[in-house]
Formats: structure tokens, C-alpha cells, sequence
């Protein structure tokens, strides 16, 4: 193995490595997790030339300080993040997030905060030289398991890079941010468990998000869902971005590492298109659901995915 | 058989057996499961993610944009549910146990009227089904406890439970595969990995469908095999 790596000398709140996630293990306990928001993953990647499924580093909020201590590297930041890149010489300079940047032996990167937002993606080219388990880096901290013994990023850690970049060459496209507060759900399972008058409430009233948000899931304030059958129901399987509701009648949402079974009645699941807009906010903004009907989810899925690949498209070097 | 298929999401289709929950509709279940496990390693269900039995019912998820929920259900609606088979699939494994370090004996002995000894016998001779595993990885809940054995959970869950510790609640009995907060009455622990994540190809001892049947072990059996 090379020696190229870079050495953490501030770890972030919470920085793993991820990617799309660790399939066909449900059944086993293991949850799929992978990365927060897929698309910001995918146009990392994309900038970089790597596959879709190479691995990345997630970071919430503040992301980490990386100093490259041994080799060349190109990097590229997505999501909606203040960074900055300082060289060896000590010049610094404030980056541009969907745009790659090439570093140098002695550079620092340092991310220092997501913007109205809470996931950001940083991808190497040729990516980072870390172990799979069950096909997958994606780490899950709950259950220790992925790279870097399933733990979080910390400080002194080496982070190790597959290749050497000799690729002078950078690029950029063009991201728009979609700020919307309205998120588009289809029924869920146990619609009927709730009053007639909470149905109601759940599609009219806001939820703020509460700080007891992470990558399991997220905990909303609002209007109490009246359940008027049974607040537990036999332990099912779960599916991200299911809306769940316990007995104090608050709604959770879960996430991207969401426990594989669950046993509470569910109200509504978040479609996949509004899935990445979804997870993107963060603690105290409001949010308010809106019904739609199946075939309308798997439409906009199309939209949505099309978005994407129009973005990875329009990747053009910079000059 | 499956009684209804519904979607969960725009990603998710549920096989719902029904509202009781016993081995034989379990057992359904997961034979379905297995069948559906199989048509995706083969190739045949393109853009299966996942597929999570439980008690009743069998979710399945999948990626969006590779099929969709109609192509999922009509798969289903024409699996033969009498050509499924279980057998092959299932192992029978014998699992330690040591019961001095049980933590809730005492009460369920005041609660049940009956002998710590003749919970421990009820525990050892019962043949047990794994109905499923989940919620974090490895963790099986098992049954059919006789019902004599029936308890609620605890009023007041543990913040801590070491893994390891074997829970019986109504006619389940789990094992925690991690440290983790639990309200189930705690009968005695296992030295037993049941995630072991240095097996990289199968790390997950259990399955659903498996059969269980626990072991008395001493403490000095129990520190000996801890070590191992």
C-alpha cells in the first residue's frame, strides 16, 4: 500500500466515511445507512471523475480540519459549505463548493461550517483507501461497524488516499438550492390509527424540527397526533423515511440509519424525491407535510433523478 | 399466504399476514422471505434493496429508479406459496448460557409463584424459533416461551443492559447483541457473539427461521469462553 494521507487535526462534530449504503442485511439487523444526502455525494464523486459508489466523507455543521501530509490530491466540496483551503506558503483562500481544487503536500483544508444546511460531502479522486465491510464503507457508529473501526473521524487520525493525483485539471457545474418547506409524503400503514381531526392537523399545521435530530432520525414539535386505536403495533420493518408516532403523539421521522424494525403506528413516509430537501434542514426551522398520491411520488422521483443528472452533465473544466 | 400487499412510501411494499402473531404464520413469512432473498441473489428482481421479515409481515424496499411498487406486487401475486420450503434454510444451533447473571430471577419468581430453578428448566428445555432479527444488528427475538412464563416488560427500562444478556418478555425471549438501554426481564447472559463483525462474510450467527435451544453453562464456563 502508498503512503499518501492526510492527518486530522480537528475532527468535526460528526465526520464518517460514507456511500450508498449496505444492502440485502436488513434482515439481519443491519440498517443501510450510507450517505445523509445522495445527491450532494453524487456530484462530489462526479467532480472528482470517480464512480457513483466510491466512498466520501459526510460531515453535520462543522466538518473537520485535514492537513495532506504526504502525496497530491484533488478534492471537491458539495452541499452548501463554508470552507477554507489554506497552503503550505500560508496563503488562504475561501472556497467554492461543486468545483474541484487540487492540494498539495502541506495544504490544510478546513471546513468550518454547513450553511442552512446540515450534511456536507467532501470526495477525492481515486477516493480514500479504506476497508469495506459487507460491500459497503459506509460507517454506522451505533453498531461500530465500517472503516476506521466503525467510529466516528477523531483527532490524529490518518487518513489514508488511494492514488497519487498528477490530474492538473479542475471543474466546476452548477447546483441549485431548494429552499422549500413544504415536504411531500405518501400515507402511511397506520393512517387510520389517527383521529379524523389529527389527519387533518398533520397536513395544515408546521413541526419544527427539534435538536434531538441525528442520522437515525429526526424528532419533530407540533401539533399532538391523537392515536385513536393503539399507540404500539407489533414490530415491523422499517423504511427510511417513515413518519412514526409514539405515544406522546410527536412525530419522528427516520432517517438514513433508521432501526431496521420498529413498533410504532406510522402516519405518513416521506416520498424520495423530497427525501435529500428533507434532511437538509436543521434544528428550530419549521416544516409542514403535504399528501400525494403514489403516482405522483414515482413521477417526481423521475424529475428528481433527471435534476441530477443534469447537473453531472453540465461538470465543466475550469479555464 | 399473504393476506394484503400494500405500499409503505413510494419504495416499500408491505406482505401483511394478517394480525396474529404464531410460528406458523412466521414461518410463512419467512419462507416467503427467503424465496424473495433468492430471485434477488439470482439476478431475477432487479433493484431489491432490502427485505425485512417480521412477526406478520414481510417489507421489502426498493430502489426507485430501477423498478416500482407494480412490479414488485406482481411479482409477488405469482410467487407459488406451495413450492416454498423452509428446511433448507434453517439451522439448529445450541447457545451458553450462564444464569448467574440474571438480574430480574428474583422478582419474576415473586411475580410468577414459582422457583427460580423451574423458570431456569421452563428456559433450557424450550425449543425455540427465531421469528426475526432486528432493530440493531444480530438481535433475535425468539419464541414460543411456555405461557406460565408470561411477563410484561419492565415498568421502568435499564439505561444499561451488558451484552450478551438474554430477555424474555410474554412468550419472546431476545438476546442483546450490544450494550444497549432494554425493559425486558433479564434471565441470565451468553458468552456467545451474535454479531461478530470479524466474520466478514456471515457475521450475523442467527437467521430468521433458525431453531435455539440454550445451554447451562457455570461462571468459570462463561470466563472461559468470554476469552476464547
Amino acid at each position: 500500500m502508498n503512503n499518501y494521507f492526510f492527518e486530522v487535526l480537528r475532527p468535526g462534530i460528526n465526520t464518517t466515511f460514507q456511500d450508498k449504503g449496505r444492502f440485502h442485511m436488513q434482515h439481519l439487523g443491519v440498517t443501510p445507512g450510507g450517505c445523509m444526502d445522495l445527491v450532494s455525494f453524487s456530484i462530489a464523486n462526479a467532480l472528482v471523475g470517480n464512480t457513483p459508489d466510491e466512498g466520501v466523507l459526510e460531515f453535520a455543521y462543522q466538518g473537520p480540519l485535514l492537513k495532506l501530509i504526504k502525496g497530491r490530491t484533488k478534492i471537491a466540496i458539495a452541499g452548501n459549505v463554508f470552507f477554507q483551503i489554506t497552503k503550505s506558503n500560508q496563503e488562504t483562500f475561501n472556497g467554492e463548493c461543486n468545483r474541484t481544487y487540487a492540494l498539495a503536500e502541506g495544504d490544510q483544508i478546513d471546513i468550518l461550517a454547513t450553511k442552512q444546511s446540515a450534511y456536507g460531502y467532501m470526495a477525492l479522486e481515486g477516493g480514500f483507501a479504506i476497508k469495506p465491510f459487507l460491500e459497503s464503507v459506509s460507517i454506522l457508529a451505533r453498531a461500530q461497524i465500517g472503516p476506521n473501526e466503525g467510529k466516528k473521524i477523531k483527532t490524529n487520525d490518518k487518513i489514508n488516499i488511494k492514488i497519487n493525483s498528477k490530474n492538473k485539471k479542475n471543474f466546476l457545474t452548477k447546483v441549485s438550492n431548494n429552499n422549500k418547506n413544504t415536504i411531500k409524503v405518501l400515507k402511511g400503514p397506520q393512517f387510520h390509527y389517527f383521529s379524523k381531526k389529527s389527519q387533518k392537523d398533520f397536513f395544515s399545521k408546521e413541526y419544527k424540527i427539534s435538536n434531538l435530530t441525528d442520522r437515525m432520525g429526526m424528532r419533530l414539535e407540533g401539533t399532538v397526533m391523537e392515536n385513536i386505536v393503539n399507540t404500539n403495533i407489533r414490530s415491523e420493518g422499517i423504511t427510511k423515511g417513515a413518519i412514526q408516532v409514539p405515544a406522546n403523539g410527536q412525530p419522528i421521522i427516520l432517517l438514513t440509519d433508521y432501526p431496521t424494525i420498529g413498533g410504532y403506528p406510522k402516519i405518513a413516509n416521506v416520498t424520495s424525491a423530497d427525501y435529500n430537501l428533507l434532511i437538509q434542514k436543521t434544528p428550530g426551522e419549521k416544516i409542514s407535510f403535504k399528501l400525494i398520491e403514489l403516482h405522483e411520488a414515482e413521477q417526481l422521483y423521475k424529475e428528481h433523478l433527471k435534476s441530477i443528472s443534469e447537473v453531472i452533465k453540465n461538470i465543466k473544466e475550469i479555464n | 399466504m399473504f393476506k394484503k400487499l400494500n405500499n409503505i412510501g413510494d419504495c416499500g411494499i408491505v406482505c401483511d399476514f394478517g394480525e396474529e402473531v404464531n410460528r406458523e404464520i412466521n414461518t410463512s413469512v419467512i419462507k416467503l422471505f427467503y424465496h424473495v432473498k433468492k430471485e434477488v441473489l439470482k439476478g431475477n428482481l432487479n433493484g431489491i434493496l432490502n427485505y425485512a421479515p417480521s412477526y406478520n409481515k414481510l417489507i421489502i424496499n426498493f430502489d426507485l429508479g430501477k423498478t416500482n411498487s407494480s412490479q414488485i406486487i406482481n411479482f409477488l401475486k405469482s410467487v407459488d406459496f406451495s413450492k416454498l420450503n423452509l428446511s433448507q434454510n434453517s439451522k439448529k444451533w445450541t447457545i451458553p448460557v450462564c444464569y448467574d447473571f440474571e438480574m430480574d430471577l428474583e422478582n419474576m419468581s415473586k411475580t410468577l409463584k414459582m422457583s427460580k430453578d423451574e423458570i431456569i428448566n421452563i428456559h433450557l428445555n424450550t425449543d425455540f424459533f427465531v421469528y426475526m432479527i432486528g432493530f440493531v444488528p444480530g438481535h433475535p427475538f425468539m419464541g414460543d416461551l411456555n405461557s406460565k412464563l408470561f411477563l410484561n416488560r419492565l415498568k421502568t427500562p435499564r439505561v444499561k443492559i451488558p451484552p450478551g444478556s438474554v430477555g424474555i418478555v410474554e412468550k419472546f425471549c431476545n438476546i442483546y447483541p450490544y450494550e444497549s438501554p432494554g425493559g425486558w426481564n433479564i434471565i441470565g447472559r451468553t458468552p456467545t457473539k451474535l454479531f461478530n463483525k470479524k466474520n466478514e462474510s456471515s457475521p450475523c450467527l442467527l437467521s430468521p427461521g433458525d431453531s435455539v435451544k440454550f445451554k447451562l453453562i457455570s461462571k468459570q464456563e462463561f470466563e472461559k469462553l468470554t476469552n476464547e
